[in-house]
């Protein structure tokens, strides 16, 4: 099997991984080798799918012992097998980086002999690139779970990114679809992950010259809708998980089927738009100070489809509005609907020398249509809520009634 | 209205705007523009009146402004310097003007910096470089064979060169002495590695987007053409070196490695979930031109909705032995039925069908793998290296075989041939599936008290693909098929054991698992669950 076969079946083999950032680690060219990170990762192309392409993501081998039902790589299914060479690996990453086709490598394995052996051969390839070839780029290690500690402290040395996938919300879900894996398991690799983080970063703020360890910190993925878990389910996972190993990224994957699926799978890709409500939830929690019991409520575990978080949650809470643009706090301004968490800062820093318009406002780009009912501006006072309607008057107000003449209610 | 000409340049306009303001200018006094601009006869005309605004001698103005108005300085937008300017008096009698986004002037200025900055990252991002080789390098090769040039004095000397209205530009890349002691690696080439892009920015960015390239090849060897300008990076020197601008056709046309990343672009994405309109707005076409994977796009997205459901159907319709098992269970009726079963091509390569054996109303039925080699010539179960394991089992258990019922998850042989050997090869889980109609019809006929499955292909055919068989192996489960199915290791899995030691253990569960489903098989069903 030559190189281009190999890279056709181990790339496919890696689609279904969603993450792509090549974000948060920056690194000077060291002179020595190709490469540097600017810390603001870069999409090198877009895929029909429209994904980013920013690594070179594939599988150092699609071989695997495990039989976990949702993953195409599973020991059950009808594939074809491959794998690399850490030489090949590192050959094609070091040639596709001079043409500017990637920012660098994103390297995962099916479980092949065992847990530390699979992390052993992802490292070496990691640890090649960075020693012998002096490569600059970002490279993502996936964190087999059950690994030794010593393999996940090795790992981070090289690598900028450490993932270890949490791969669905719930303990039920993994027992159901994935024998071999256990949630314990594998948030016992996040907590090595976020416990040598802490003390790598600790270190680096004594001496700049102490290592650093996966300096843009770990990322996990959760397939959704592969099982009934709800969206609620998924967001206490996420909030857990973010509180816990301090994750900088949790990628949500809309479940899609691939060939020789199990028979207990949907033939169905879940809807693009639960995906999309999720990330949106997703930053409302990690941004906008929203709580993940906020977003649903347990009549409701579900995300609507049609509406977006932000304003489902405006509507249900019309006490907190309308928000005063020109007054009101960073935390009111954030729940506004409409208003994204950059313009609330250029608000912040504007209003101090102009009082804002609602043509200002425009001019920021916020969506006025989706923020004209929670907000005053100088020039602008939202209709009362039709949610509080009052009954029809059907008598003429009396104008001398002591009552009427202070509220203006009958 | 005075008219200044300027250079394209940051600090052309600097120097100006230094010396206007020092005069007095007041932004309407003045008009500055391009050296490059057309001048209209009226224009020309107009006389210059004096300055009126009130003489500044000291500036002000801030790192922020500065490095704004550099950025924005890129853009093609003729208008620009005079904004910069405009903004700049301004800022002398309002310091915090910057910080007022929605000012029209601060909103122009975020404007154009905002698309220099994007045009910046997308030149980062869509630029692809070419190798080519330099002289020096007996396969070199000249990039661009201009008939008109003279003929050259060595045939591979490596020029790039494109006739303009003002003659021929050419631009001849250094000679390149490769060292012939080193032996390149990749992190260090050969020195003869040149490496070539072209592209067309929106705005004049090429001095803004260098530096990043510089940083991030700073070993290589290699040239950014733009309409605009040119730019080589030398690594032994490390230095950017600016020439005008060539077109398209002075770069090489192709590099090996494409084809290569054209498979990996091809095999990455998930046609199950198309979204083109996503892709075509996060990279427009206008930047197609440059990237040789694109030419793939409009057959990956013809194609994608056809491999979807193509695999869809195929899942749909899974291989089954259903249609070729008889309605009648009957030992005699399945024997004679299973020879024309066709539910999966393993009876194809194999010699003959392995239908189960012993007792019609055992109540004890073992379900194993599949046939082995010598069971597959002889037709019968458990009669190789496997059975004789099995056999050593049952006769310290006392148990006869002929009491007991013995078939396999799978009828027919899978093997690969190698040499004159056929190698036994695991069922996939779709095989197996596809021949357990077979195996419900065989307990359906022997109604046994217990089932005992070998190995975990038995075991995934009546306890599902995740049952974990170390985990679990010797304990009594509840089936839809048998109230009592225990399950333990395949006989085979003894032979193959790494040494005596753990051999003699494998066997020993074997043996212990087997003696539990055979006391749980004789004892009287009992009355009430315990």
């Amino acid at each position: 099997m030559n190189v281009q076969q190999k890279l056709e079946i181990l790339a496919d083999a890696a689609k279904y991984d969603a993450s792509c950032a090549s974000s948060g680690a920056k690194r000077s060219g060291n002179g020595k080798g190709v490469g540097h990170s600017d810390g603001m990762g870069i999409c090198h192309s877009y895929t029909p799918d429209g994904r980013c392409v920013s690594l070179l993501k594939i599988l150092l081998t699609n071989f695997c012992t495990y039989d976990c039902v949702f993953c195409v790589n599973r020991i059950s299914s009808d594939i074809q097998r491959a794998r690399f060479t850490p030489e090949e690996v590192i050959t094609l990453t070091l040639d596709f980086y001079k043409r500017n086709y990637i920012e660098g490598l994103f390297l995962s394995s099916g479980i092949i002999q065992s847990p530390d052996y699979t992390m052993e051969q992802l490292i070496q390839v990691a640890k090649t690139l960075r020693a012998v070839h002096h490569f600059g780029g970002y490279i993502h290690l996936k964190a087999i779970p059950g690994a030794s500690e010593l393999l996940i402290q090795q790992a981070g040395l090289f690598a900028d990114r450490l993932s270890a996938n949490i791969e669905l919300p719930t303990q039920q879900d993994l027992v159901q679809l994935a024998p071999e894996k256990k949630s314990a398991i594998i948030e016992s690799t996040m907590n090595q992950i976020a416990v040598r983080k802490d003390e790598a970063d600790e270190d680096r703020r004594r001496s700049s010259r102490a290592p650093a360890f996966a300096a843009a910190g770990q990322s996990t993925q959760m397939v959704v809708g592969a099982t009934t878990a709800s969206d609620r389910e998924i967001l206490t996972t996420a909030t857990h998980l973010y509180g816990q190993y301090k994750l900088r990224r949790i990628y949500y994957t809309g479940f899609s089927p691939y060939p020789a699926a199990d028979a207990r799978l949907p033939l169905k890709p879940s809807p693009r738009m639960r995906e999309h409500r999720l990330y949106q939830s997703d930053w409302l929690m990690r941004f906008y100070g929203f709580e993940a019991s906020e977003l649903t409520s347990s009549d409701s575990p579900d995300l609507s489809l049609t509406e977006d978080p932000k304003t489902t949650w405006a509507r249900s809470h019309p006490e907190f509005f309308p928000v005063d643009v020109n007054a009101a706090p960073r935390e009111a301004l954030l729940r506004v609907p409409g208003i994204g968490y950059r313009n609330v800062e250029r608000i912040l820093s504007i209003r101090k020398y102009h009082q804002l318009l609602l043509n200002d406002l425009k001019k920021l780009h916020v969506r006025i249509k989706n923020a004209m009912p929670y907000l005053i501006t100088v020039d602008h006072l939202p209709h009362q809520q039709p949610t509080d309607s009052k009954p029809q008057l059907t008598t003429q107000l009396d104008l001398f009634a002591p009552r009427s003449a202070l509220t203006g209610s009958v | 209205m005075k008219r200044i000409p300027l250079e394209p340049d940051f600090n052309a306009w600097r120097e100006a705007a230094r010396e206007a303001l020092h005069l007095g200018y007041r932004p309407d006094e003045l008009d500055l523009q391009d050296s490059t601009a057309p001048v209209t006869l009226d224009l020309a005309l107009e006389s210059a009146g004096d300055p009126t605004g009130v003489p500044v001698t000291a500036p002000h103005t801030s790192k922020a402004f500065l490095e704004s108005a550099s950025v924005a300085a890129a853009h093609r937008d003729p208008q620009r310097w005079n904004l910069l300017y405009r903004i700049l008096y301004r800022l002398q009698s309002n310091r915090n003007l910057l910080k007022i986004s929605v000012d029209p002037d601060i909103g122009e200025l975020e404007r154009l910096e905002s698309q220099v900055r994007r045009d910046l990252h997308k030149m980062h991002a869509f630029l692809r470089f070419r190798l080519v080789l330099e002289p020096g390098d007996p396969n070199a090769r000249p990039i661009v064979v201009d008939e008109s040039l003279p003929s050259e004095p060595e045939p591979h000397h490596l020029v790039l060169a494109t006739p303009t209205p003002f003659g021929i530009n050419r631009t001849e890349l250094p000679h390149c002495d490769p060292d012939p002691l080193a032996t390149p690696t990749p992190s260090q080439p050969d020195t003869c590695e040149h490496f070539i892009a072209w592209y067309q920015p929106d705005h004049r960015i090429l001095p803004l987007a260098a530096p990043f390239f510089a940083e991030r090849f700073s070993i290589m060897r290699w040239t950014i053409l733009t309409p605009d300008a040119s730019v080589s990076w030398d690594p032994a020197i490390k230095q950017l070196t600016f020439a005008p601008g060539l077109p398209r056709e002075s770069a090489p046309a192709e590099d090996e490695l494409e084809d290569l990343w054209r498979s990996y672009y091809a095999s990455i994405y998930n046609p199950a979930r198309m979204n083109p309109g996503m892709m075509r707005s996060e990279m427009p076409v206008r930047y197609w031109k440059n990237l040789p994977e694109v030419s793939l796009l409009p057959q990956l997205i013809t194609q994608s909705q056809n491999r979807v459901s193509a695999m869809v159907t195929r899942q749909q319709q899974q291989p089954s032995a259903q249609p070729f098992v008889p309605e009648d269970h009957s030992l005699p009726e399945l024997r004679a039925a299973l020879p024309g079963c066709k539910g999966c091509d393993l009876y194809k390569e194999s010699t003959q069908v392995v239908p189960g054996s012993g007792g019609a109303h055992a109540r004890l039925l073992v379900v194993g793998e599949q046939p082995g080699d010598q069971e597959d010539l002889q037709g019968e179960p458990f009669v190789g290296p496997a059975g004789r394991i099995l056999d050593r089992a049952m006769a310290e258990l006392n148990i006869d075989r002929s009491k007991i019922y013995l078939t396999n998850a799978v009828k027919h042989f899978k093997f690969v041939q190698r040499g004159k050997f056929r190698l036994h090869q695991n069922p996939r889980m779709s095989e197996i599936t596809a021949c357990r109609p077979w195996l419900l019809a065989e307990i359906d006929t022997v109604k046994p008290q217990v089932i005992l499955c070998l190995g975990a292909s038995a075991s995934k055919s009546l306890l599902g693909g995740t049952f974990a068989l170390m985990r679990d192996h010797g304990k009594i489960l509840e089936t839809p098929y048998a109230s009592q199915v225990i399950a333990t290791i395949h006989p085979s899995a003894v032979l193959r054991a790494r040494d005596k030691e753990s051999g003699e253990q494998l066997y020993n569960f074997l043996r212990d698992d087997m003696a539990l489903a055979w006391q749980t098989a004789a004892a009287k069903p009992a009355l009430s669950p315990v």
